[in-house]
């Protein structure tokens, strides 16, 4: 590996201070780079830094599969994969500069390549992560299929540190794209959305697709052929390829806007919203971007009129930013929850107040 | 080893008399098609692992989706097991039924609810057949990537709860993959929606705790699955290699050339003869092992990396490499593949398929492996694979009229499976572990690994109604097992109360 970053295994460390959590009901507040602590609710709980905890255990790119401790920084990991021509292809944002893996996977927010690739749930192949009962264990392994068991690995991405401390992740990555092109092409919302409706139905080489202002902005990627003949048939105007990073990290002039913002996750074929502020479009018409001061209900009824759900992306704002759960879901939620953390003291409230 | 329930290692169950319940069964839910005579019972006995049969109190075929609700409620109140079927054609015994419990059979939920060309999903019944739901959506220009090798008579309820694969896997995923929303039911009747028809759902994802849950946590009664645009071009690629060491490098080799190939599959000698004596598909039967290489997508595309790897494989000393010439000779060069496990079955009386995934660097060695369990067992193993994935696929052949046979291709299965675990793999890639791999549980998860699955079990079925035996050993049986295998004087699961 050429790329130098730092290894340390701090997991017994992190397990007696687990133990210590569970032998006083101390609940704890697992943190890394503190990049994503907007997200959900907050905690009331010591912190438990994860970040001690870093490195890259095992990567043989020819497995396409990388091992590497939750505490490792985001961009140590993306480093070492581009030294070996890889990526994690769903794109995960930072959303700050100390970012890291374990905190990517248990928010599990994936970047503009999600809707052809998958999330961050999709390239979780194994982890080990420390219990309620203050054990450490493996779940699923470095291997691209296994069915051994209940697949917990991929239930952790997105739990929000809420069934576990999560100290190592399995990572299937891919190579980097051969040939990639960005182009820009003035078109309304509207028409954008029937645009990823026929191309989606078509084996064209979109990587990112996503309305903005008064355009549609797509990337494609694949080999050199198919993308020079995608480019050569849509049209429109080179652009910069940075963009995509801008608006995975939202630091485009659409997020500076100093209202609220909401993420509506709905169909792909969902139609325009008519929406209480101002929208980006986003995974080709799947995930809508909203700037808005209207009320979470309002908001949250649109989204599900829509067959999707909302989440407010600002700290602070609603007593449970998530999009609450139906009763019987939520029911199971908490079983699950009781069945892993029976104590309660991993990120209690973190997801929901009953969590 | 019996496989079959043993109540001794596998937990107490409810005994229920069959005429009772049939009668209960009658009153709770009318118009329920329901078996209870032996002569009826006895085509359930099994699935796809044959060697293994229970006839079940009872085979219920629900039509409509509240009388499987209402049979569900009817035995959780009774306290009688469920066991969920969907074609039968599953390889582990995930739907071997239990004598004690009830035959829940999904296969008549069979209809396309909705087929979205925009959304690119279906909307499907739990008993729709894996390949017509590509079929369904062809006209669309689109089709379901999972392709088990089952596809044409496997259900997608069935998918589900063993997270299926096939032969598309690198690229295209599993089953878990692939999906947008599950419905099911607990084992109380109480229905739940997990995941969405967005490409995300609030909440912990469910959708993947079930997806090859082995029907333990609940019933799928609708799926919907994400379709995706049919490849305009499949070019395939056959390279012969006088080693199979040199094939199971080559493989490694593709990958690291930052190429993804739709399937990347291996043969080895004894697999190669048996399929070209079958299916005559222009196999060179002299060679050590083969590969089919198969490369989709746009026609450029395809162009360049067909190149790119006929390069690679020329490198990692390939004897011949030869590129289907056409349809029909890719076609043929796939039917060997596909006829791979029929065909070594003409060559032996019986076989015993085998699942365990590896890290591709491990291949030779494993394979190396293998052969030397198969020479001190005596019995014959051909392979035949997933190289791409690394999901092996050892074919043990036997003869279960020859006294001693099965339960050495069963010892000589767990050895190779003890051998996967040992090089970092898994004892199963895609067929699930249900009842025919419950003891390997215990060589890849240790005691706590296992007793938080029994907790997430727990949290949706606290009595252990639904397939109680099969996925997730209980520690009794563990340390059953570890009794029959002690290693250097040392037993598994020492802190155990023994028996």
């Amino acid at each position: 590996m050429s790329v130098d970053i730092v290894n340390a295994d701090c997991s017994a460390d992190l397990l007696t201070r687990v133990e210590a959590a569970l032998a006083s009901n101390t609940p704890l507040r697992i943190r890394g780079g503190g990049s994503k602590g907007f997200y959900g609710r907050a905690v009331d709980g010591a912190p438990i830094d994860t970040r001690g905890h870093r490195g890259v255990v095992s990567y043989d790119p020819s497995e396409l599969v990388v091992s590497v401790r939750a505490g490792t920084p985001l961009a140590d990991l993306e480093a070492v994969l581009a030294d070996a021509g890889q990526q994690l292809a769903c794109e995960p944002p930072h959303f700050g500069a100390g970012a890291t893996v374990g905190g990517m996977v248990a928010a599990g927010l994936s970047g503009p390549r999600r809707p052809w690739v998958g999330a961050v749930r999709d390239f979780v192949l194994g982890c080990r992560v420390i219990t309620g009962q203050a054990k450490h264990l493996r779940f699923g392994g470095e291997v691209m299929k296994n069915v051994a068991g209940y697949d917990l690995s991929r239930l952790m991405a997105g739990s929000l540190g809420c069934l576990g401390l999560l100290t190592e992740v399995s990572l299937k990555v891919l190579p980097l794209p051969r040939a990639s092109a960005s182009l820009r092409i003035a078109m309304t919302p509207a028409t954008a959305l029937a645009k990823f409706a026929e191309w989606g139905q078509q084996p064209l080489p979109i990587s990112a697709a996503c309305h903005e202002g008064e355009a549609l902005n797509l990337r494609l990627e694949g080999g050199e052929g198919s993308v020079q003949a995608a480019r050569e048939r849509l049209g429109g105007e080179e652009l910069d390829a940075g963009f995509w990073r801008e608006l995975r990290e939202h630091r485009l002039a659409f997020f500076a806007d100093p209202r609220p913002l909401w993420r509506l996750s709905v169909p792909v074929h969902a139609a325009l919203l008519d929406l209480p502020g101002d929208q980006l479009i986003d995974w080709g018409g799947a995930q809508r971007w909203l700037k808005s001061d209207a009320p979470a209900e309002r908001i949250r009824a649109i989204a599900t009129d829509a067959g999707g759900h909302a989440a407010c992306f600002t700290a602070g704002m609603v007593d449970s930013p998530l999009q609450p759960l139906p009763a019987g879901l939520l029911r199971y939620h908490r079983q699950l929850k009781a069945a892993l953390d029976p104590k309660g003291v991993f990120n209690p409230g973190r997801m929901y107040a009953e969590l | 080893m019996n496989l079959l329930y043993d109540e001794r290692l596998d937990g107490p169950l409810t005994k229920t008399d069959r005429q009772t319940l049939l009668a209960e069964m009658r009153a709770a839910v009318p118009d329920l098609e329901i078996l209870h005579a032996e002569e009826d019972l006895r085509p359930f006995e099994c699935d796809g692992l044959s060697a293994y049969r229970a006839v079940p109190l009872l085979v219920v075929l629900p039509a409509r989706i509240e009388q499987a609700a209402a049979v569900l409620r009817l035995c959780h109140a009774r306290r009688v097991p469920v066991v969920a079927r969907g074609a039968g054609t599953g390889l582990s015994g995930g739907a071997l039924p239990l004598e004690q419990g009830v035959l829940l059979v999904m296969a008549r939920f069979n209809r396309i609810l909705e087929l979205n060309p925009a959304g690119r999903c279906a909307r499907v019944q739990p008993g729709v057949r894996n390949l017509a739901i590509s079929q369904a959506a062809a006209p669309y220009g689109l089709y379901y990537a999972p392709d088990p090798s089952s596809q044409i008579a496997c259900t997608i309820g069935g998918n589900v709860a063993e997270n299926a694969g096939g032969v598309h896997c690198l690229k295209y995923g599993l089953t878990v993959h692939n999906l947008l929303k599950l419905e099911v039911l607990t084992i109380e009747g109480e229905p739940l929606t997990l995941g969405a028809d967005a490409l995300d759902a609030p909440g912990f994802d469910l959708m993947a705790l079930f997806t090859g849950s082995e029907g333990m946590l609940g019933i799928v009664t609708e799926v919907t699955v994400k379709l995706l645009p049919t490849p305009r071009v499949a070019r395939v690629l056959m390279a012969s290699f006088d080693s199979v060491d040199k094939a199971g490098r080559a493989v490694g080799d593709i990958i690291a050339a930052g190429i993804i190939p739709g399937g990347l599959e291996m043969m080895d000698q004894l697999a190669i003869r048996a399929a070209e004596e079958f299916i005559h598909a222009g196999y060179p039967v002299e060679a050590e092992a083969i590969l089919l290489c198969e490369l989709d997508g746009v026609e450029s595309d395809v162009q360049e990396d067909i190149a790119r790897v006929r390069a690679v494989l020329e490198r990692a000393g390939a004897t011949e490499v030869s590129l289907a010439r056409d349809e029909a000779e890719r076609a043929r060069f796939w039917a060997g593949r596909k006829n791979a496990f029929p065909a070594v079955g003409r060559m032996s009386p019986d076989y015993y398929c085998m699942d365990g995934t590896i890290p591709r660097r491990h291949l030779p060695r494993v394979l190396k492996g293998t052969a030397e369990l198969a020479e001190k067992y005596g019995l014959q193993v051909a392979n035949v694979f997933h190289a791409g994935d690394g999901n092996m696929h050892p074919l043990i052949l036997f003869d279960a009229n020859q006294p001693g046979e099965l339960e050495r291709a069963e010892a000589l299965g767990g050895e190779i499976l003890e051998l996967c675990v040992a090089v970092g793999g898994t004892i199963t890639g895609e067929h699930g572990v249900g009842r025919e791999k419950i003891n390997q549980m215990c060589t890849q998860f240790n005691p706590d690994e296992i007793g938080c699955f029994h907790a997430v079990k727990a949290a949706f079925d606290a009595e252990g109604l639904l397939n109680p035996g099969k996925n997730i050993p209980t520690l009794n049986r563990c340390a059953d097992y570890g009794a029959l295998r002690v290693h250097g004087g040392k037993l598994p699961f020492s802190e155990l109360e023994r028996f």
